[in-house]
């Protein structure tokens, strides 16, 4: 039997963060956690400790997935853990990620208001006013909250479907943070 | 002695997401500096339980080479 470590607890982290998300948009900032740590390991350390030992979304998807058998555990399509949908994804979820920046600036500057609803799957609009009350922060603060929240969300329902579908950490495969740190982790190791 | 059979790693493919080193009951398979993922020969049994959990699907059991 290996030893648990404090950080093999940390899928409860992932529920939590997404169960908060329900109650007050705010938490949503919480998330640049899990944005800025793996790239802290990657560009000061050269490693994916974070991947292999801190990520809870790929802790939750090896509990649901493995221990809960929610998954087929079948293979992953090849064209899925592949160089060009890797990197492609990474370039679309970024994409994605500079548009949501850039409403955050639209709201920040006066040029666009405050939508209090979340972006599932980049395109259908689920309102999620009851996690706001209008004025308790600055607009774009709150812009910032309800896009960075649905990219999570989104994210998080797409790893689960390919758990589902595949294998547990499917996801793992192109998970956009996976593969800008394992690419910086290359740079940084090449002999 | 040694197993019969081991894991081996398509480092091309892998995705370095350390899931087999998370399951691997002999500690016998480590993510080489966030590149891909390596297997200490002399410790792998192949068991392939890496094998049966890789996203990427680049792990395959395979008979050891001969020494």
């Amino acid at each position: 039997m290996k030893k648990k470590h404090w950080y093999d607890y940390l899928w409860i982290w992932s529920i939590l963060y997404f169960a908060l998300g329900f109650f007050n948009i705010l938490f949503a900032w919480l998330g640049m956690i899990d944005f800025f740590l793996p790239l802290v390991f990657a560009v000061f350390g050269g490693n994916k400790f974070f991947c292999n030992h801190l990520c809870g979304r790929g802790q939750l998807f090896s509990k649901l997935g493995g221990e809960l058998k929610c998954s087929r555990c079948k293979p992953t399509p090849r064209w899925m853990s592949s160089k060009w949908f890797r990197y492609g994804f990474l370039i679309f979820f970024l994409t994605m990620f500079g548009n949501m920046v850039f409403q955050t600036y639209l709201v920040g500057a006066g040029a666009s208001s405050l939508r209090e609803a979340i972006k599932l799957f980049w395109t259908f609009r689920v309102p999620w006013g009851w996690t706001y009350t209008a004025g308790t922060v600055a607009d774009w603060v709150a812009q910032f909250s309800f896009g960075f929240y649905s990219l999570m969300l989104t994210s998080l329902l797409l790893g689960l479907i390919v758990m589902a579908l595949y294998k547990p950490r499917t996801w793992c495969a192109f998970c956009p943070m996976g593969t800008m740190t394992q690419g910086i982790c290359k740079l940084k190791n090449k002999e | 002695m040694l197993s019969k059979r081991l894991a081996a790693v398509d480092k091309t493919r892998c995705v370095a997401c350390g899931v087999c080193e998370n399951i691997c009951p002999l500690g016998a398979i480590k993510v080489h500096r966030g590149c891909y993922a390596a297997v200490e020969t002399g410790r792998c049994v192949g068991c392939g339980k890496c094998a049966k959990l890789c996203p990427g699907g680049c792990i395959e059991v395979k008979a050891r080479p001969e020494a």
